[in-house]
Formats: structure tokens, C-alpha cells, sequence
């Protein structure tokens, strides 16, 4: 039987200006004048890949020091605070970034406050020497002091050879953060942190007018720096399985498989994405219905994918139930893997993913934070018009090629596998 | 003229802003059940909350209230726990359910256009849950071994143990799971349970965003004709029974590089006249990054990756709590810390640029929490669950803009005193 489900989909297109600045600071502006808050965000292009192997974790390292004084303002977060501001920021392996939301009334003084840290940080020893600390007790507090902390470590250098997602973001180890110099600082800094290496997105109750007024006053000034040529290491194509067994003292087994998949850029991404969903999202999905429900061989499991620029890692990965062995919870997650790869998904399966999808962007679409982020993410892939795309591209994923990723995804020779035993 | 780049722009006041908490909506249900709502947005997406007075201080037996919770999604007579799963999220909805300690939730969010396929399945959910035997079983497995892999980190037992030190094991605030409460649940605990507090419970319904025209008469048709606010609720008495040591130091794990430190004392609800100014002193001591613990511990002497304090929620009475994870060796200095900051405030008066700047910081963060139609009406269900109204929220307001250095300091004589403090590390 052929099912057909007409929905109509109620997405809103996200409406944007866009302009660049003489020193190449790209800006966009979202208008929204049902809230009072504007949001003022700035990405930079530096993730944790553009960083010297032997010296990781400095791009999130930077995401401390940001906070701790720029040229001309020692103190960044006191100022904001008064305006009624609030902040933050985040780093991941392919990019920084930094926002604050606050009363639209006030916006400018977002404004300085990012232009100067974009001028130049303090670079103070204190400073360093501080958040070098609070960066150490984050490292233990997340990878060291919880059991399987380290699992994303090892999965990481297992599955990449040569391409710098081998290594997380908080660094490969934390004597890199530990031996950061402040002359290493400065160098990171005025490679990546220009203008012509960011982009601006402002949010919220304003205007374009004010925007670019504000932009060219505040981050006009600003020289350029070099342009950065990325040119990273490729990941050559796996040829053969790979495996690590680790002892660690753990309550319970853990398996992890990671498979190589492509990247934001390449065929299949939508596809992939909605293949996460049909395995791992939620309690209707397969793996959890299969393996938790009916099997009751794990009592968790999950799969998804990281959405990284570059090609990333599709993962599947599940606490065992005690008593079932390591073989047995790997045979079976392989045999749900085989089945998608065997049988073309059902219509009605196809369309649920792509239902939550619609969902997911439209709650997503909320809030004029988040707004910010995927206008600043899709820019940085090109152009933010992406995001207004996106649905309709996952609209157009039939279950042929849903079957026809999974089958180039799901090899052996592709496959990483993480076996986390527990050694009580 | 060059720019200035040193002298900061001209701001407006936070203190100055007109922050209002929009009115809610009101109709009541042909059962008796209220229901409040907040229509607005851009988005089409609506959420609709179900409380039931179903939290753990109406069960007899510890756990009950929780699992009954989780698993009244796992199968209706007419459904497996798949088919309602996959009915659920075919229409890219979310339903989830949360236990607390006077009420348990039903949550639904979706696209407004899904709702009329989803609220009769949700309405199921509230008298045809059948808590099969072998859905208990795997939840009991699944749940055991959440806890043991629980309890090993060291963040989780601190948030367990200050909570029986503050209120006793045997209150629903103090309370918690162990092996035995998992093993005990049978199937006939939870159909009681559900029994007598959803199918035949009393509720009250939350809703925000954009509200399909009919919505009125679906919620009668789905919500209204279940048999809820029949029966008067049950009463409940649960002395609070602190502990009476004050200082404890546990090593869950001899490995451990870092120590988890919780600082606590009791502290009045909502309804109590210090309760706004305390909110204020609170933000200056530990509420958000700028705080005093935040500048000392973190920014200054990096023994932490954060520390925070907080007024907790609870109805019934509520705790002052100080929150972190610190470097092993630095646990007792970090502790000595807090004290130290406790006794500034107690014995100097806040300067008025910083005063202003938690007032500023803590308006202009309303004003964003009030964005949108979901915040509002989150507002407002705490609000009403804690049977406050709108006087609450201005009189909050209004202390925060007008409290003065004198009227800290009093607070902070009056709650920040270390005779007080429960003090916990667990390493």
C-alpha cells in the first residue's frame, strides 16, 4: 500500500540584510520588533581544527581569555551586566563563537565591547594564568572525573589518523593548555581573530540602518589581518576496521561504533542526518524499540552525528545490559544497521523524520538567539540563505536515498568500534 | 574625532525599563479544571502543560510518584508503548513527563496544526495507561543501572545527600532512590497510584503559543469529560527532620581529582517577606557570572570551572544553596572562600556601582526571560502553582529596584551566617 501524506509545512523564512565592512567583517542583520531584546553575535572561522597539533586546545582556551579584558575595557562582562546584558560563548572543532542578548535600548554597548576584544585582548598574565586553571578543572570536571569521560578521546584518535577532529576541542591533553605562553596567545589571536576571518550577525529589535551605523563606527576601525588560508590535512579513506579495547573502572559495558561520513558540504548530508533519526532519534526510533524494547540487550543507546564541516563520524553508541556480552550487543546493533541497509524504509518511517525535523527548525526558530546562530552558522558555509533551504532539502530525501547513503556509510572497512569494559 | 574607545556608550537604566508580565487567559473546563493560557508568537508551535497534584509527597512508598510518571507513556489499553511513541512523533511531537514533589506533568509540544491528532492520545494517557508487567521490568533494569553509573560521580550523590541533611530522608524534598526502591515498585503500586491521582486526580492545564480556533472545544472534548477534580485531594504531613550534624566530607572515589562542594541552610518560600531582597543578595553573592563567588573563586584563583548559588524552588520551604566543583586540593580553600565572601557581606555595605550593576543585570535578564509566549506562561505556572499572583511580581520589581546597601547587609546578618550552613564535599 502507498501511503501519501500531504503536510503542508509552516517554517518561517528567516528575513535578513546583509552587508561587508572595507576590512571584510561581514554583517547580518535579522529584524524583529516583537521582542525588546537584541542579540549581538560574533563568529569567528577558528575551531579546534585550525590548531597546531602540539598545541590543542587553544581556540576554546580563547574562549576564557575573551572574557578577561580587552584593550581599552578590563573588564568585559561588568559593563554588559550593567546595560542588562547577558553573555556567553561556545567552541567546537570548526568554529568560536560569541553573543550576548540584551535590551535592545542598550545595544550599542555590545557593540564596543565586541570591537575591542576584536581589536585586541589585554593579554594579561593574570588572565592567562587564571583560565589556563579553570580550563584544567573543566578538563577534569568533564573527562576525567566521569566515568567514560575519556571515551570521546579515544574514539577520536582511533578514527582519525591524519584530520584535526582527532582531537576534542578542550585540547588532546592538558599539558597543552598548561605550557600556554602568553607570546602563543598573542600569535592565535592576531591570525584568527580578524575581521575579514568573522562574521556579525545582530538580531532583534533594531534596524539595518542602526546596524550599519553602529558596525562601521565601533568595528569600522579595525584593520584586517592576512587572510586565513585553511588548508587543513585530508582524512584518507579508511581501508580497514579498527577497534580499541579499553579497562577502565566503569559500572557497566559500553560500546561505541563510529563510521565515516560526510561532511556539511557533500551528497548525502541530509540524508545522513534523517538515517540518525530513523536509528537513534527518540523512543520510536529503531535501535531503542529493537535493542532496549524487544532485545533488552542495552539499557541506553543513541545515534547520531555531530554535523561537522568536514567529513565527520555517524555514531551508535549504547551501555550494555549487565550480564550481556560485548559480542552479542554488537551483533545485534549490526544487524539493525543491516536491515536499513537491506530494506528500503517505509514512506510513513521517511516522513516521520522529516516531520521532527520541521519540527525541531520551527522550535528552533524561537528565539532571536538562536536565529543569530544559524544565520552566523550558514553564512560561515556560505550563505546564510541556506537556512531558509534546509527543510525543503530534507523535504526532497526519498527512502532510495536514505538506503543508498546507508550503504556507503555502513561498511566494515569504514567501522570504528570503542569496546568500554567494565573491569568490576 | 577619534573614537573613544575607552569610555562606554550611553545606556538606559534597567531599572528604568517598563517590564510588565502580560495577563493570562482563563476558562475552566466542564469537569472543573482550570485552564490557563497565553496565546502569541510567530512561530506555529503551541505547548500545552498538564499538572497533576501527583508528586512523590502523595506516595506511600518512595518511587511510586516517579515511575508512574515515566511509565504512563509506555502503553494504553489501546497502544503499546511504540505505537504511542511513533504516533507522537510522526506529528514531530514531544511529550514528555516530569515528576516533581507536589505535581507530575503531561508536556506536549507541537506544531499548532498537529494538535487535534494529538490531544485525544494524550488524553489517553491520562485514564488508560496499563503499566504492563513487562514494561515495569525493563524500566526497573534500565533505572538500576542508571543509578549505579549514577553514583559513581560525585556531583550526584553531593545533590542528593545536602538535600537529606536539609529537609530528612523521609520528606519528599530529602528523598531518593536506592537499589530497593527500584526493586520494590510492583504494578499493582503504580495502578493505584495512577488511579487515584490522574485518572481520577485533580489537574490544572498550562498553555502558550498559537492555539488552533477550536481549541477551546477540543481541550473540552479530550480534557473536560475525564473524570478529574471528582474527589477533594488526599492531605499529607511530612515534618522536615534536618540532620543534625552540620559538616560532612565523603570519599565516594579515592581517585577523585576533584571534590564536590555543596553549602546549604533553609530558607522561608516564596511567600516570605525576604524572599525578593534575599533574591538580590543572592546575585550578589553567587546568582550569575559577575557574582562575588564567581570573581573570587573562578576568575581570580581558578580552583573552579564555575560556582553558583541559588534559592531553590521548592513550595513548602526552600534551601539557600552554594554549588561547586573544585580542584581536590583546593576543596577546603574554596570552602574558606565562601565564608570569607559571607562575611564581607555581613560586615560591609555593598557599594552602590556594584549594587546597581546586580540590579541592572537582574532586570534587563527578566526582561529576556519574558520574551516570547512559552516564558510568559512558565511564569505564570509558577506563579500560580506557588499560589502567588501578579502583586508577587511586581512587588519583586519594585524591591529590586529600590533595595538598598542597608537593607543587604541586614539580609545577609540575618541568612548568611556559617552556624547555619550544611557543608558537604564529596571526593
Amino acid at each position: 500500500m502507498v501511503v501519501c501524506f500531504k503536510l503542508i509545512f509552516v517554517v518561517l523564512m528567516i528575513q535578513f540584510e546583509k552587508f561587508q565592512l572595507a576590512n571584510g567583517l561581514k554583517v547580518l542583520v535579522h529584524q524583529d520588533t516583537s521582542t525588546p531584546m537584541a542579540v549581538v553575535n560574533v563568529l569567528y572561522n577558528i575551531g579546534a581544527k585550525d590548531e597546531n597539533p602540539a598545541q590543542t586546545g587553544f581556540a576554546h582556551l580563547f574562549e576564557h581569555l575573551m572574557f578577561g579584558g580587552s584593550v581599552n575595557i578590563p573588564v568585559y562582562d561588568e559593563p554588559l551586566q550593567r546595560a542588562g546584558g547577558e553573555n556567553n560563548a561556545y567552541t567546537t572543532n570548526d568554529l568560536t563563537n560569541y553573543y550576548c542578548q540584551i535590551p535592545a535600548e542598550n545595544i550599542e554597548t555590545a557593540f564596543w565591547l565586541e570591537s575591542d576584544r576584536m581589536l585586541s585582548l589585554a593579554f594579561s598574565e593574570k588572565s592567562l594564568e587564571v583560565q589556563r586553571k579553570v580550563v584544567c578543572e573543566e578538563f577534569k570536571e568533564h573527562y576525567i572525573n566521569k566515568p567514560y569521560g575519556d571515551a570521546w578521546h579515544k574514539m577520536r584518535a582511533l578514527a582519525y589518523t591524519n584530520h584535526p577532529y582527532r582531537w576534542m576541542t578542550i585540547g588532546a591533553e592538558l599539558s597543552h593548555v598548561e605550557n600556554a605562553k602568553i607570546q602563543d596567545v598573542k600569535d592565535f589571536f592576531f591570525r584568527f581573530y580578524r575581521p575579514n576571518n568573522a562574521i556579525l550577525v545582530v538580531t532583534g529589535n533594531t534596524t539595518t540602518e542602526q546596524v550599519k551605523a553602529l558596525a562601521e563606527k565601533w568595528f569600522g576601525p579595525i584593520p584586517a589581518g592576512d587572510v586565513y588560508d585553511r588548508n587543513l590535512p585530508k582524512e584518507p579513506v579508511q581501508e580497514k576496521m579498527r577497534s580499541l579495547e579499553v579497562h577502565a573502572d566503569v559500572p557497566m559495558d559500553m560500546l561505541m561504533m563510529t563510521w565515516h561520513m560526510g561532511g556539511r558540504f557533500d551528497a548525502g548530508y541530509h540524508e545522513t542526518d534523517l538515517l540518525t533519526e530513523v536509528l537513534g532519534g527518540g523512543a520510536s526510533a529503531r535501535l531503542y524499540e529493537q535493542l532496549i524494547k524487544v532485545k533488552q540487550l542495552f539499557s541506553s543507546i543513541d545515534c547520531y552525528h555531530f554535523g561537522t564541516v568536514d567529513p565527520g563520524l555517524l555514531v551508535i553508541e549504547g551501555k550494555l545490559v549487565k550480564g550481556v556480552s560485548m559480542a552479542v550487543a554488537e551483533k545485534a546493533v549490526l544487524e539493525e544497521v543491516e536491515k536499513i541497509k537491506q530494506e528500503l524504509l517505509p514512506q510513513k518511517e521517511v516522513q516521520k523524520v522529516i516531520n521532527k525535523t520541521e519540527s525541531i527548525i520551527c522550535f528552533e526558530d524561537m528565539s532571536i538567539m538562536n536565529r543569530a546562530h544559524s544565520l552566523a552558522f550558514y553564512e560561515l558555509l556560505g550563505d546564510a540563505e541556506m537556512m531558509n533551504q534546509e527543510l525543503e532539502k530534507y523535504q526532497a530525501v526519498t527512502p532510495e536515498r536514505i538506503q543508498a547513503t546507508a550503504n556507503e556509510i555502513f561498511q566494515d572497512r569504514n567501522r570504528n568500534t570503542l569496546y568500554y569494559y567494565s573491569k568490576n | 574625532m577619534a573614537l573613544d574607545r575607552i569610555k562606554a556608550p550611553l545606556i538606559k537604566d534597567a531599572v528604568d525599563f517598563d517590564i510588565q508580565l502580560k495577563p493570562y487567559q482563563h476558562f475552566t473546563l466542564d469537569n472543573g479544571v482550570e485552564v490557563y493560557s497565553y496565546e502569541g508568537g510567530a512561530e506555529e508551535v503551541m505547548m500545552m502543560d498538564l499538572v497533576f497534584f501527583a508528586g512523590n509527597c502523595y506516595e506511600e512508598k518512595n518511587w511510586v510518584a516517579a515511575a508512574t510518571n515515566f511509565l504512563l507513556k509506555n502503553g494504553t489499553h489501546q497502544k503499546t508503548a511504540f505505537e504511542l511513541n511513533d504516533h507522537f512523533e510522526f506529528y514531530g511531537a514531544y511529550v514528555n513527563r516530569t515528576c516533581y514533589n507536589e505535581t507530575a506533568t503531561i508536556n506536549l509540544h507541537t506544531l499548532s496544526k498537529h494538535f487535534e491528532a494529538l490531544l485525544p492520545v494524550v488524553s489517553e494517557l491520562v485514564t488508560e495507561s496499563n503499566f504492563s508487567e513487562e514494561e515495569l521490568k525493563i524500566y526497573q533494569q534500565n533505572q538500576l543501572q542508571r543509578l549505579t553509573l549514577n553514583l559513581k560521580k560525585s556531583d550526584f550523590i553531593a545533590n542528593r545527600l545536602i538535600d537529606e541533611y536539609l529537609f530528612g530522608i523521609n520528606h519528599p524534598y530529602g528523598t531518593y532512590s536506592t537499589a530497593a526502591s527500584f526493586n520494590n515498585l510492583t504494578r499493582e503500586d503504580l495502578v493505584q497510584f495512577y488511579d487515584r491521582f490522574y485518572k481520577h486526580g485533580k489537574a490544572v492545564v498550562f498553555m502558550a503559543g498559537k492555539f488552533p480556533k477550536n481549541m477551546q472545544s477540543l481541550m473540552n472534548k479530550y480534557i473536560g469529560a475525564l473524570p478529574l477534580n471528582q474527589q477533594v485531594l488526599p492531605t499529607y504531613n511530612h515534618p522536615i527532620i534536618a540532620a543534625a550534624t552540620k559538616k560532612y566530607s565523603i570519599v565516594n572515589d579515592a581517585s577523585s581529582v576533584q571534590g564536590s562542594i555543596r553549602m546549604a541552610r533553609r530558607f522561608p518560600n516564596r511567600h516570605h517577606p525576604d524572599f525578593p531582597g534575599t533574591q538580590v543578595l543572592n546575585n550578589v553573592l553567587g546568582g550569575f557570572f559577575g557574582s562575588r563567588l564567581m570573581r573570587n573563586i573562578r576568575e581570580d584563583k581558578g580552583y573552579t570551572y564555575g560556582i553558583h548559588s541559588y534559592l531553590q524552588n521548592h513550595v513548602q520551604e526552600c534551601a539557600w544553596m552554594i554549588s561547586t566543583d573544585a580542584g581536590k586540593d583546593v576543596c577546603s580553600a574554596t570552602i574558606e572562600e565562601v565564608y570569607k565572601e559571607m562575611a564581607i557581606l555581613r560586615n560591609e555595605k555593598i557599594e552602590e556601582a556594584e549594587l546597581k550593576l546586580v540590579k541592572n543585570y537582574m532586570l534587563g535578564a527578566l526582561l529576556g526571560d519574558l520574551d516570547g509566549p512559552f516564558q510568559i506562561m512558565n511564569r505564570w505556572k509558577t506563579y500560580l502553582l506557588n499560589d502567588l499572583d501578579i502583586a508577587y511580581f511586581n512587588k519583586t520589581i519594585e524591591t529590586v529596584r529600590s533595595i538598598q546597601p542597608d537593607d543587604l547587609q541586614k539580609l545577609a546578618n540575618q541568612y548568611l551566617q556559617p552556624e547555619d550552613f550544611y557543608e558537604l564535599v564529596v571526593y
